[in-house]
């Protein structure tokens, strides 16, 4: 049970009406299926286009303003394509406790990159969540869906390297 | 034969490297033409010791930890495999003092089996409980779960058996159960730990929901901020449909239930049980006036049971054992166990079940030992971002319902947070506010307003700017939030703030001027 995860950004953010109505289409039958078709689309896309709003309104028989209300209420759904590789860092209290907000700082400052946004070169998002569940091996993050505990200056400096810059 | 070697495949183990540590293991098994069988376990809770071999000999488990890949090649040649001696040697497991000490009926499987062995969780007791209430009328399960004094692990307290039996009293056409899994409070882990760990025990739980109240249809509701365990949850659902334990015949009882694994999408308001409601029925996570009860109508408007993963996953234990045997543990009218879970700045952080009744200090100093950082320990947080904040002379305070509110905080989920001297409480009571505001579902105003001008009023009373003024508006507001809020998002959030006020004001009155880093 080591599956890679899912968060990694889509490629290029290509938006495809016949794959979108597929998903859609495949999902619309379960109880309650935005969240699940959302999921779906963001995945398979990196993010959830406009343009499926419309399409999921009509496939779940809603109106557009309660599809375009989940997208905008859920944390994470993605309004634009996220950065080819995704870190998540906990803010949370028990990452408080050992330094996260250091981390950020070091984030911020040294490395010029904000937290919430995609490094100028789309190599990599960086996003806040609150908590992960590894609060124990805290500073933690998940980097494209991987766990990661005990975080600390270096190995963000490494993540930042490895998926930023230069190398493409 | 081959040897049998655990190593775990919970996510916090995979996070300090666990998965390298298994591919090691598998590549110099095969190097040297030993036979080995790997078992990704769940975690025993000694995160601190992640990544935490095991070996099965004639003698026990014997455990080895914390392992990196560059331990592997010494440890095959202290023959390990047969118990052997190694500098990262820790004896036989059930030995070890931190599970010795332990009273672990929810957590009694977790990293002890393979998580998704249907056949391994039977030869561990599993589904007792299941088949003797497959057997019972769903009157006698709801008497046996009240009896048995169990209530919600999420906070509230609510006693579970009364929920039930108001679910099972309304007529419907269709009842729902539904497991929130998204109770997502910082410094808990616990029902990570049990889905990726021993998923089984809440399948079980949620199907003596079902055959107690007449349900047939049961949701986990899974936070994303675990994808691990969502993935396991689903195989290990797969896998109980497939053993017969969930479907048309459950457990031979001759009664309906399944269940889906359904992910939530990154909003802390939904571990909200109406929140999470709506959310579940594809719209905005948004709380919901009661009453209605969700027992009477819930889930698309029927009736529906709503607990978390450990009331859940406490009742296969309640109907194997007896609701007797689990009120015996316990203080007061906090009845049976609770997994606590050790966070922050601690040594050896982990989960420890146990009765009610153990102090604050004896989790933090005899099981944690102390801060990680080696500094005096400050102030503990108990029971998530919505708990308090206690400084060392409440330490002593056992942890129970009653007696976590008689201090003016809350158990919550049982996470114990811990920080040391450099923390700054001013600073926490403004996250907790700050967090308030970022999470509020903005359906009612003291909380959505109240938290965005806690922020501000802390931050004034940061920078020095009239001070006793601000205090009293803080205070104010404070007050509003706790008996305005629609639900305990808002209602709970001046908690934490109040206690920073309360134990710790010398942190707000240092010399204004002083900016917090820039949010």
């Amino acid at each position: 049970m080591t599956e890679t995860g899912h968060s990694a950004g889509g490629s290029a953010g290509l938006f495809d009406e016949v794959r979108a109505r597929e998903i859609i289409g495949g999902l619309a039958g379960l109880q309650g299926a935005t969240l699940p078709i959302l999921h779906a689309l963001q995945e398979e896309f990196g993010y959830v286009d406009q343009r499926a709003v419309p399409l999921i309104a009509e496939a779940l028989n809603l109106s557009r303003a309660e599809i375009h209300g989940c997208v905008s209420f859920y944390h994470d759904f993605r309004s634009a394509p996220a950065g080819r590789h995704v870190l998540k860092i906990c803010r949370a209290e028990a990452c408080q406790a050992m330094g996260v907000e250091k981390l950020v700082e070091r984030i911020e400052l040294t490395h010029r990159l904000g937290v919430g946004g995609v490094s100028p070169d789309g190599g990599l998002s960086i996003e806040s969540v609150y908590c992960l569940g590894n609060c124990a091996l805290s500073p933690a993050a998940l980097l494209d869906g991987e766990p990661v505990g005990r975080l600390d200056a270096k190995a963000i400096d490494d993540i930042i390297t490895q998926h930023t810059g230069a190398r493409a | 034969m081959s040897a049998r070697i655990f190593v775990p495949g919970d996510s916090a183990a995979i996070s300090v490297g666990a998965n390298k540590v298994a591919d090691a293991i598998r590549m110099e098994a095969a190097r040297r033409g030993v036979a080995v069988e790997i078992v990704r376990n769940g975690s025993r809770g000694m995160l601190w010791l992640e990544p935490l071999v095991e070996v099965e000999t004639p003698a026990g488990r014997v455990a080895y930890g914390p392992v990196t890949p560059g331990d592997v090649a010494s440890l095959f040649d202290a023959r390990f495999i047969e118990g052997g001696a190694h500098a990262l040697a820790l004896g036989k497991t059930e030995d070890l003092d931190w599970m010795k000490r332990q009273q672990r009926l929810t957590f009694a499987r977790c990293g002890v089996i393979d998580p998704v062995s249907i056949a391994d969780y039977r030869a561990h007791g599993g589904f007792a409980g299941l088949e003797k209430a497959a057997r019972m009328m769903p009157a006698e399960i709801v008497a046996e779960v009240t009896a048995s004094g169990l209530r919600g692990r999420g906070g509230a307290g609510f006693p579970t058996g009364i929920k039930w039996k108001t679910v099972l009293g309304a007529e419907a056409d269709q009842k729902y159960i539904v497991c929130n899994a998204d109770e997502g409070d910082s410094g808990t882990f616990a029902d990570r730990m049990l889905m990726e760990g021993d998923p089984f025990t809440l399948i079980e739980g949620m199907a003596i929901a079902g055959l107690a109240v007449g349900a047939t249809k049961g949701f986990v509701y899974i936070r994303s901020e675990y994808p691990h365990a969502f993935r396991v949850m689903e195989k290990a659902i797969a896998e109980a449909r497939r053993a017969g334990s969930l479907g048309a015949d459950v457990a031979g009882s001759g009664k309906a239930f399944d269940m889906e694994a359904r992910l939530g999408a990154g909003a802390y308001i939904c571990g909200e049980e109406t929140s999470l409601l709506d959310s579940l029925e594809g719209k905005r996570g948004q709380v919901r006036a009661k009453p209605p009860l969700p027992a009477l109508k819930g889930l698309f408007g029927k009736p529906t049971v709503i607990n978390n993963v450990l009331s859940f996953a406490a009742t296969p234990w309640i109907l194997a054992h007896g609701a007797n045997a689990y009120a015996d543990y316990g203080l007061g009218r906090s009845k049976g166990t609770q997994p606590f879970q050790l966070a922050g700045n601690i040594r050896r952080g982990g989960l420890v079940e146990l009765a009610f009744g153990v102090t604050i200090r004896a989790l933090v100093e005899d099981f944690g030992g102390g801060s990680r950082t080696g500094r005096p320990v400050r102030a503990v947080q108990v029971g998530g971002p919505l708990g308090a904040y206690f400084p060392d002379h409440l330490l002593d305070t056992p942890l129970g319902y009653e007696e976590m509110l008689a201090v003016k905080g809350m158990l919550g989920h049982g996470g114990v947070v811990v920080f040391d001297d450099t923390v700054d409480l001013a600073r926490q009571a403004r996250f907790a506010m700050q967090f308030c505001a970022i999470e509020s579902c903005g359906k009612c105003t003291p909380c959505r307003i109240g938290s965005t001008r806690g922020v501000e009023t802390i931050d004034k009373i940061i920078a020095g700017t009239e001070r006793a003024k601000n205090r009293a508006v803080l205070d104010d507001l404070c007050q509003v939030m706790t008996d305005g809020s629609l639900c305990a998002l808002g209602g709970l959030t001046p908690i934490p703030v109040v206690s920073a006020l309360t134990h710790f004001p010398e942190d707000f009155e240092k010399p204004g001027g002083l900016r917090l880093a820039a949010e």
